[in-house]
């Protein structure tokens, strides 16, 4: 079944077309790679699809509902949730109230809660707590939980995004070039760690520069240059295809 | 891993820097309780800018936004406070209530347009808030009495019950402080708090888990106003008088040395920032026409060496020691 359908979504920035009449589906299984050369359009079509950017055209259909031009907060809501390029960590908290941010849309509770700190408000942040701490596990972090999360090392900050992003329980996981200055090591427990999403339910769409992290986690790969789907496929087929080769050789349109 | 006396030291020294402010504060409360006098009205005043600062620090510190204008709401609150029970006899509490609603009502009136834009026009709304508020005072004469100011109003009090001794109201603001830190604390360790906190440090991160950013602003930015219009009628009642210059653009500048000295974004920062810095002033006096110089250079000092203030006075010695 498709979880996410973009329709001939298309973005410009004065005479440059970013995004150009993009057709995806991703169906709710598994894990999707979005790959293309610097500047094929790849975070532009992020940021479309999660509500940053509108589309100039075309429509985003996330889990049967039109989510075109509805703002970030409403589609994290709907199940869809990203992560940055650059990370975006909370700075002022530690690591594991980084992750119970995480949970915030599936609790609820404001001023009055927070100030009465009633037996049920304590109760669901017990539940919060113990939630974050499985999933700091899960990323292998369980050892810094008390720590800055400012005082993490770099491929450490990645994952902590990532724990953060699946306390948000979404139906589909949107990162953006997770590996990006991991180490070889880091990048091989990266790809386990998107395997096991994926097991868990979790559908993943992602963007990578990283050709291990691709081959080693995603199901279909899908390719952008200069704004346009070029190819999709399995992996076997995609890395055998000439625009694909030429697109990343630079040696023009086969 | 090593406890080698050069360790234990260090910890020491850590520890002993972190107590220090608190010791100090602690130790100038008390001191004003027994000997009483003008130092009593310095710390009845240190107290009264805490609560607006505890209230400040909830939208600067814990939600990381900028706002010149909080006197406004002290201002509209005081002067609620002043005029409803100098001239119509009204019962503190209940001019009180009708503060603090006015203050939320113009609170959301400027921050529900300015709150949505990115950037410093919420800065700059309130910077002109708190001046119009300051020249309605002055003109509107026929209730403000303008730059005279009202006076016989009554003293601090709920019902029949008053507090009059300086001690008293001393030590009644120094429970209003207690109370109002702590409810500062439970805001900050709530999901309310961690969302205010996500906010300060990425909007866009905290929008894609679904953080309805601009509800929260607005939020804080109410809860903010609210202290300041405790603080703007507990400020009318304890001193029983009230004139425009009270809550002039002083009073933004004062709150903020006090907020950064003590300590921004902390729980503690607030009252150690208010206490040190109502301190200031009496301990350089000594040093006479020279006073403003050393003031701002002990200001700069500290800044430079304890970023965070003087609620994280023991992270100039760096940590050592521990994984």
């Amino acid at each position: 079944m498709t979880l996410l359908s973009l329709q001939g979504v298309t973005r410009q920035f004065g005479g440059l077309v970013a995004v150009d009449a993009i057709d995806l589906d991703v169906t709710d299984r598994g894990v999707t790679a979005l790959i293309g050369p610097n500047g094929a359009g790849k975070t532009t079509l992020f940021n479309l699809i999660s509500g940053f950017q509108t589309p100039n055209a075309g429509r985003v259909v996330f889990a049967g509902e039109d989510i075109t031009g509805r703002p970030p907060e409403a589609i994290a809501a709907a199940g869809l949730v990203r992560t940055f390029q650059l990370v975006q960590l909370f700075q002022s908290l530690s690591v594991l109230e980084n992750v119970q941010v995480g949970c915030h849309l599936h609790t609820n509770g404001g001023f009055w809660s927070a100030l009465l700190r009633t037996r049920a408000t304590r109760q669901v942040e017990r539940e919060v707590e113990k939630r974050a701490r499985e999933l700091l596990g899960f990323v292998g972090l369980e050892g810094a939980t008390d720590m800055d999360a400012s005082a993490l090392a770099y491929g450490q900050q990645r994952l902590l995004e990532i724990a953060r992003a699946l306390a948000a329980q979404p139906k589909l996981l949107l990162l953006d070039e997770p590996a990006a200055g991991l180490s070889a090591d880091e990048s091989k427990r990266l790809s386990t760690a998107i395997r096991a999403i994926a097991q868990r339910g979790t559908t993943v769409l992602l963007i990578e520069h990283d050709m291990n992290v691709v081959m080693n986690t995603a199901d279909t790969i899908a390719v952008l240059d200069f704004g346009r789907k070029i190819a999709e496929g399995p992996p076997a087929t995609v890395r055998e295809n000439p625009a694909v080769i030429a697109a990343y050789l630079g040696v023009g349109h086969a | 891993m090593t406890n080698s006396p050069a360790i234990i030291y260090h910890d020491r020294l850590r520890r002993g820097l972190a107590a220090l402010p608190w010791a100090v504060a602690c130790a100038m409360l008390a001191y004003a309780f027994i000997a009483g006098g003008y130092l009593v009205t310095i710390m009845s005043f240190a107290m009264i800018y805490a609560v607006f600062i505890i209230g400040l620090n909830v939208f600067m510190g814990f939600a990381g936004q900028v706002s010149f204008g909080h006197n406004a709401f002290a201002a509209l609150s005081g002067y609620a406070s002043a005029v409803l029970t100098a001239t119509y006899y009204w019962d503190p509490m209940a001019a009180f209530v009708v503060g603090l609603g006015l203050a939320l009502l113009v609170a959301l009136v400027v921050g529900w347009p300015t709150l949505r834009l990115k950037g410093h026009y919420l800065a700059m709304a309130t910077l002109a808030i708190g001046l119009i508020v300051y020249e309605i005072a002055i003109q509107w004469q026929s209730v403000t009495q303008g730059y005279m100011g009202i006076s016989g109003i009554s003293p601090l009090g709920i019902g029949g019950y008053e507090v009059v001794s300086d001690r008293g109201k001393l030590f009644t603001l120094m429970i209003i402080v207690g109370l109002s830190s702590l409810a500062a604390a439970r805001l900050r360790a709530s999901r309310f708090g961690r969302a205010l906190a996500a906010i300060a440090g990425s909007e866009d991160a905290a929008r894609a888990l679904g953080i309805d950013v601009a509800h929260y602003k607005l939020a804080a930015f109410l809860v903010s106003a609210a202290y300041a219009a405790l603080a703007g009628s507990l400020f009318v009642h304890v001193v029983e008088f009230v004139s425009p210059e009270v809550f002039g653009l002083n009073m933004v500048v004062v709150a903020f040395t006090m907020l950064y000295v003590g300590g921004i974004g902390t729980l503690g920062g607030p009252i150690l920032g208010a206490v040190i810095v109502s301190l200031l002033p009496e301990i350089f006096r000594g040093f006479k026409d020279y006073q403003d110089l050393f003031y701002g250079a002990g200001l700069i000092l500290l800044l430079i060496y304890a970023p965070k203030g003087l609620a994280a006075l023991g992270n100039i010695v760096p940590r050592r020691g521990k994984a």
